[in-house]
């Protein structure tokens, strides 16, 4: 079955040309899109699953030799569809800073020590009914160049393939209740107060396990409403 | 599932720190899901390298975007089960991610596609869609890769809605050379020359 996938979806996405998030003015186009009609190669996507994911690519506190520092959390969730759909078996691809605020990546200058056990990354694959799941450790808020005194609020970088390959969605995953919401230029991009609140994942007493880790829980909603069968010939 | 309909979450940007989580590329201890070669020992096809730099508005190079491509192999078919004519056999992907080197600079070693059908059935000349993510850019950008000296390019739906004075900026031009095709083609994220982006 391929969808079909109204652009009008698009309008929860925050606009390109955000000028208190200062890279986005020299990285904007200036002119504007041109709409077309999607054709098999916007409809079809790339398929990767577990033979992608190694084990313990979901647990960033097993990747190395030692523990990490910080604060161990459960991170899960669905990916869904718009019409509330699972998106079975697509991957999922996490990257993070480490509990001090600080990444692994020769630019990051951040006077924050390095974690020798904390890698950053992970993946796995949705199951059957679009359920995934990482354990990880809470991020630190980090500062950038952006103003003065910018700090990011703690969030964790999801990368999902989701139906197609107009289905790819980017997005970072926020943490309830973080000060710095108000003044936080790429989470305020996304202008609607709604759709800003689908970033912030919510606190999960269920899955938080007894004397071992915190569960948020954050679920992923990608573009695919009207599902409707195309001809492929 | 207990899911009732919900609008989509919302884009955020790739930043400036993905490259150890989606392109280590060697430079960073975690293993690569993908690369800039999709070629297989058993693809068929014309194999060509695809490359190019990406500019800023102020036309300096984008040292930190991201780049993807999705592509159907030389018979035009997509490595997705909801393209039921796809060759059960073939173990081309169709999908390349590379980050952009020291100068912007990217490449892809890929195959020439074949022609796929728009949703009328008529024949779309040869092309690679291309999604580009990067530090201050919310929400990545889509175009097309179409190839200089494709006869099927004049009557290409998609190139037909894109005025021809800037049709240019999707149309990579072959090096000059012997052995594989290198076709060339920058991107510009606004300003001269800007490449055309398409809303899908
Ligand atoms: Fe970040």
């Amino acid at each position: 079955m391929t969808l079909n996938y109204p652009i009008s979806s698009l309008t929860a996405h925050p606009p390109r040309l955000s000028p208190a998030y200062k890279s986005t003015v020299k990285r904007t186009p200036s002119k504007p899109l041109i709409i077309m009609r999607h054709t098999l190669s916007e409809l079809t996507g790339p398929v990767y699953g577990h033979e992608t994911v190694r084990e313990n690519d979901n647990d960033l506190t097993l990747q190395c030799k030692g523990e990490p520092l910080g604060e161990r959390i459960i991170v899960h969730g669905h990916v869904l569809d718009e019409d509330g759909r699972g998106v079975p078996n697509t991957l999922v691809e996490l990257w993070q800073a480490n509990a001090c605020g600080r990444y692994i990546h020769v630019v990051d200058q951040h006077p924050a020590p390095l974690d020798p056990n904390f890698t950053g990354a992970g993946r796995t694959q949705s199951d059957a009914e679009g359920y995934y799941k990482f354990v990880t450790i809470k991020p630190g808020a980090y500062p950038w160049g952006n103003h003065h005194n910018a700090w990011r609020p703690a969030h964790i970088h999801f990368s999902v393939f989701g139906h197609s390959f107009i289905s790819r969605l980017v997005t970072q995953m926020y943490f309830p209740g973080d000060p710095l919401f108000p003044f936080d230029p790429i989470f305020n991009s996304v202008t609607d107060e709604k759709a800003r609140n689908r970033m912030i994942s919510s606190f999960d007493l269920e899955n938080t396990q007894p004397e071992w880790a915190l569960a948020y829980r954050f679920n992923i909603v990608l573009r695919g409403r009207n599902a409707t069968p195309m001809e492929t010939k | 599932m207990s899911e009732t309909a919900k609008e989509i979450t919302p884009s955020q940007t790739v930043g400036p720190y993905f490259a150890y989580g989606l392109t280590p590329n060697g430079k960073y201890d975690w293993n690569d899901a993908f690369s800039n070669n999709l070629v297989t020992s058993d693809t068929s096809g014309e194999r060509i390298r695809v490359e190019g730099r990406v500019f800023d508005g102020d036309g300096a190079p984008v040292l930190d975007c991201m780049l993807e491509i999705w592509q159907a192999d030389a018979q035009g078919r997509f490595s997705d089960p909801q393209d039921k004519r796809a060759l059960p056999n073939s173990s081309f992907r169709g999908f390349g991610r590379v980050g952009s080197d020291g100068n912007g600079g990217y490449a892809f070693d890929t195959i020439k596609p074949g022609v796929v059908p728009d949703p009328d059935g008529k024949p779309q000349a040869p092309h690679l869609v291309l999604a580009v993510f990067a530090r201050g850019m919310l929400l990545h950008l889509y175009t097309r890769i179409y190839f200089d000296g494709e006869a099927a390019n004049a009557a290409d739906p998609v190139l037909a809605l894109v005025p021809s004075d800037r049709r240019a900026t999707l149309i990579a031009t072959r090096k000059p050379g012997t052995g594989n095709a290198v076709y060339c083609l920058d991107i510009r994220l606004q300003g001269d020359n800007e490449t055309v982006f398409f809303e899908v």
